[in-house]
């Protein structure tokens, strides 16, 4: 099993390597981007397959001891990593696939797919890695690849700067993630994940809290989380198929990925559980208000992305492991589904804009049949899959008890209102593009809707989002499938239970109707206003991301820019002072000496004798 | 006699002939300080040779040789000095100034106008160059050179 | 070669500092005369005024020779220095142009540093010559033998050939070193300098 979970990691390296050295011929390009992670998406199926409900299985060889602490490499494979693996390889096949037509006519695509494998490959080693350095390396990879594959377009502007922008703000976090890592290692003696477990389920762990907040910090900057949110809305400057791929479905799920698979250190630190909450309430209600005014169809999913990873976060908060994992994984579905359609749209269309979509429902059915299921799966409509998992986190938040009570409270709030603003921004989306009348209705426009090849990637993945839901009926058996915090089996009689249930279910039904309608409402009002003027004044606001871009650029970017600045001054002022003063010295020194000779002999007799004449006294006085 | 006075004679000509070298401009006058001051170094010896009374008689003998060369040396001195009366139409030692750094600094050697204006003033003090002769001689030894 | 070095300190029986002999005052004054009129060479104003005191100068330190029992030497000092090299230099100043009479710029513009030199020259030399030698006394009379045409010329011509020969050689090199530099020939500029001042 662990061989196969190690083929799963190679595969997609491997053709990223090949495509990055022959990337001449496009017919092999297409082969080896496509066939590897077909592979292994083969070989994940396996993986989970002999996992079965069983604990966990590692197999690794000792790579290179660093003094006291050594480096393993090898693979870890849990309950937890083998069901987010088939999730990373059936998205990654569904984008590659996605992306060989729709970008055959871009620029530099044989390394674009390239980037893609290599960072499919990065995500895979953070989820089977068994070791927490090598499961840093490959976070590490995919925020380079991130960084590559946003500034695909490197002649626009805003791609770099988006591209830049990303890598920076996650590094932001990364840092103090860092730290953690270390620190985890350190106080545990190893930097395996086994040993790192077993060590904080038998002693406990010190300074739990800090170290947990360092990991937050990563976790918040990967997963696009309030105050480090600012970089994914400006990351969908990149080709469309991988804000499905990496900003939607797999890295900025890696954040919550390590806090599932962390858990323990968590569970000892309430303050940073509560913290997590808090962070996730604010991010949810935030960004789907954000989402709400963008006119951006790129910008609405992105904004929504963040919130639904704050309603991630927020199980995790609130004790629910196994509902956070859920949520991930019907998530990873339906945003990725949502992504591809609307780059099909795009495509269509020819632009971004909301405002230039519209009566699209009649010219793209498929378009407009999978992405209303994702739509549906997104805002909870019963019996798609993301009800089923947000009801499972809705549920987790009421049921909190004990050292998750606050945090359960923190959650719940959010979370009922922000069903809310997630069925207003969706709705609107929905409306304004496939209803309403067609801005450019041309009679003679019978293109085809899209190449198959993106079509089919769409439906692939409408099947899951409309019905992996039902798993959560069955018991504890997705509990099971996971395993507990520690990776150990649970029996799936002791899982947790998924089913929604109760008040909550009642109350997010009421409040998703009450989004949807008065956004409705508002439409049918006036098809060709935009619903978005509900918000009146705050409009504008929430468009800009309620400036937060500003607040950032101006505590941290003007202050590195003066500082830079000072730097350069000192640099060429102060320290280069020296240098030139040590020229202008020997200058004025060589002035000062020339003014001797003047080219009178009679000066230069005159002090020759004086010289010799000192010398002559001095030796008369010593001869005496 | 006693000892003393011949040689403090030496002694105070060699001052009085050291003076006339450095503070003398015209070079003729110069080689008459000259001439003091080997006069002075013949007193003192011809003394020491007077005191000591040595077998080779070593100081009367150096003292032809140096008289011998006294007037070598003037006679060629004095070839030289008609050379600077004709560059410049005066003996005076301190026009004499192709020694000196221009005072900007090396880049300055390259404007000729600019040597005749860097050698003009300096320590010691020379009055200013009124002969027109003077300049032109003086482009004409800096094509020359 | 060993000379017995004839230095003789102070006999007992002579005279001090303070009651000269013959000699010594005769000496003195005639030394006076040398000083005054080298002090005049280097200080007058007059070019040629000069020159005739350095006349006055030589003859002078000639005298102080045969004071010291050096005939030959003193004879050679007028010969050559007062009847040669002082002509020589009285002709320099007569090719040169010369301003005869009184000029006003014949001394540099700061003296200053000359006046001092010469002072501490003075100062250092006196202070040891003084100190070294005021015990030492001189007997003119016992030079005069070594002072003869006979002996110089033994000595000269015994001891001293090698650099005799050599300084002749000298003496025609200045020569022709002398003519060659002074020559007109090839000087194109001294045709224009003709014309002018």
């Amino acid at each position: 099993m662990n061989l196969f979970a190690l083929l799963t990691i190679a595969l997609p390296a491997l053709g990223s390597a090949v495509t990055f050295a022959g990337a001449r011929d496009l017919r092999h390009v297409k082969f080896w981007s496509v066939a590897p992670i077909a592979a292994a998406l083969f070989c994940s199926l396996v993986v989970q397959v002999a996992h079965g409900t069983g604990g966990v299985s590692t197999s690794i060889t000792e790579l290179a001891p660093a003094g006291q602490y050594t480096v393993w490499l090898g693979t870890r494979v849990s309950g937890l990593s083998a069901l987010v693996g088939i999730l990373v390889t059936v998205v990654a096949l569904c984008v590659q696939v996605f992306s060989l037509t729709y970008m055959r006519h871009e620029k530099r695509y044989p390394t674009y797919a390239a980037l893609i494998s290599l960072f499919t490959a990065a995500m895979l080693l953070v989820v089977y890695s068994a070791d927490l350095i090598v499961l840093l390396v490959g976070w590490e990879i995919m925020g380079a690849c991130s960084y590559f594959l946003i500034g695909h377009y490197w002649e626009r502007p805003d791609a770099r700067s988006g591209s830049i922008k990303a890598f920076l703000v996650t590094k932001t976090g990364d840092v103090p993630f860092l730290f953690g890592i270390t620190a985890l290692g350190i106080r545990t003696g190893s930097f395996r994940i086994d040993d790192v477990l077993h060590y904080v389920g038998v002693n406990g762990l010190p300074y739990a809290s800090f170290i947990a907040v360092l990991l937050l910090c990563g976790v918040v900057g990967k997963s696009a989380q309030f105050p480090l949110h600012t970089w994914l809305p400006d990351a969908m400057a990149g080709p469309t198929p991988i804000s499905a791929l990496i900003h939607a479905a797999t890295m900025v799920a890696a954040g919550v990925y390590v806090v599932a698979l962390l858990y323990p250190v968590f569970l000892l630190a309430p303050g940073v559980l509560t913290l997590m909450a808090v962070i996730a309430a604010i991010t949810m209600t935030g960004s789907a208000l954000a989402a709400f005014a963008q006119t951006d169809i790129k910008k609405v999913l992105a904004y929504s992305t963040v919130s639904q990873l704050a309603y991630m976060l927020g199980g995790l908060a609130v004790g629910g492991r196994t509902a956070a994992v859920f949520h991930l994984i019907t998530h990873g579905a339906f945003k990725a589904l949502l992504f591809l359609a609307a780059g099909v749209v795009i495509h269509r269309v020819g632009s971004n804009e909301l405002s230039e979509m519209g009566g699209l429902r009649h010219r793209m059915p498929i378009a407009f049949r999978t992405m209303t299921v994702g739509l549906a799966a997104l805002v909870g409509v019963p019996l798609f899959s993301g009800w089923f998992s947000k009801e499972a986190i809705l549920g987790a938040a009421w049921d909190a008890s004990g050292q998750f009570a606050a945090a359960g409270r923190i959650v719940l709030i959010g979370g009922l209102l922000t069903v809310g603003l997630t069925a207003a921004y969706a709705t609107r989306l929905w409306l304004k593009m496939f209803w309403g009348p067609f801005p450019e209705a041309s009679p003679d426009d019978h293109r085809v809707e899209a190449p198959q090849t993106e079509l089919v990637p769409l439906i692939v993945l409408a099947v899951p989002a409309a019905v992996l839901g039902f798993v959560a009926l069955g018991g504890g058996a997705f509990g099971s499938w996971i395993g507990n915090a520690f990776g150990l089996a649970v029996p799936s009689s002791a899982g947790a239970d998924l089913a929604p249930a109760g008040a909550t279910s009642a109350i997010a039904f009421v409040v998703t109707v009450l989004g949807a309608g008065l956004v409705w409402n508002a439409w049918r009002r006036d098809p060709a206003a935009d619903p978005a003027e509900l918000l009146g004044r705050w409009r504008e606001t929430a468009l800009y991301g309620f400036y937060l871009d500003d607040v950032q650029d101006l505590i941290i970017v003007q202050p590195a820019k003066a500082l830079a600045r000072l730097v350069g001054y000192l640099d060429t002022e102060v320290v280069d002072a020296y240098v030139r003063g040590a020229g202008i010295t020997a200058r004025g020194l060589g002035g000062l000496l020339r003014r001797v000779q003047t080219g009178n002999i009679q000066l230069y007799l005159t002090a020759l004798f004086a010289g010799v004449i000192v010398i002559a006294a001095v030796f008369a006085g010593q001869v005496r | 006699m006693h000892a003393v006075y011949p040689l403090l004679l030496g002694a105070l000509l060699f001052a009085i002939g050291l003076y006339g070298v450095l503070a003398r401009r015209n070079a003729i006058t110069v080689l008459m300080a000259i001439e003091l001051l080997l006069n002075a170094v013949t007193i003192n010896l011809v003394a020491f040779g007077s005191l000591i009374r040595d077998q080779f008689n070593i100081g009367q003998v150096f003292t032809l040789f140096i008289i011998t060369m006294a007037a070598a040396e003037t006679g060629l001195g004095l070839a030289i000095v008609l050379m600077i009366f004709r560059q410049r139409g005066n003996a005076d030692i301190d026009g004499q100034r192709q020694l000196a750094e221009p005072l900007g600094g090396p880049a300055d050697e390259t404007d000729p106008s600019a040597d005749a204006v860097a050698i003009a003033p300096g320590d010691g003090g020379s009055e200013a160059e009124e002969e027109p002769v003077v300049a032109r001689a003086l482009a004409k030894t800096e094509a020359a050179r | 070669m060993s000379s017995a070095l004839a230095v003789s300190a102070l006999p007992a029986a002579a005279p001090s500092y303070l009651s000269p002999t013959g000699v010594e005052i005769a000496f003195v004054l005639i030394g006076l005369l040398v000083l005054g009129s080298a002090l005049l060479v280097v200080t007058v104003q007059n070019l040629v005024h000069a020159a005739l005191w350095l006349v006055v100068c030589l003859g002078g330190i000639a005298g102080e020779y045969l004071l010291l029992g050096a005939q030959l030497v003193a004879w050679v000092q007028i010969l050559i220095y007062v009847g040669a090299i002082v002509v020589l230099l009285l002709f320099g100043l007569v090719l040169t142009r010369a301003p005869i009479g009184r000029t006003d710029e014949l001394d540099v513009k700061y003296k200053l540093p000359a006046i001092v030199v010469a002072a501490a020259a003075a100062g250092v030399l006196v202070t040891v010559i003084v100190d070294a030698y005021h015990t030492t006394w001189l007997e003119p009379r016992a030079a005069v033998p070594q002072g003869t045409n006979a002996a110089n010329g033994a000595a000269l011509f015994r001891f001293w050939v090698l650099p005799f020969e050599t300084l002749s050689v000298l003496l025609l090199a200045a020569l022709v070193g002398a003519i060659v530099v002074s020559r007109r020939g090839a000087d194109s500029e001294s045709e224009e300098n003709r014309g002018t001042a």
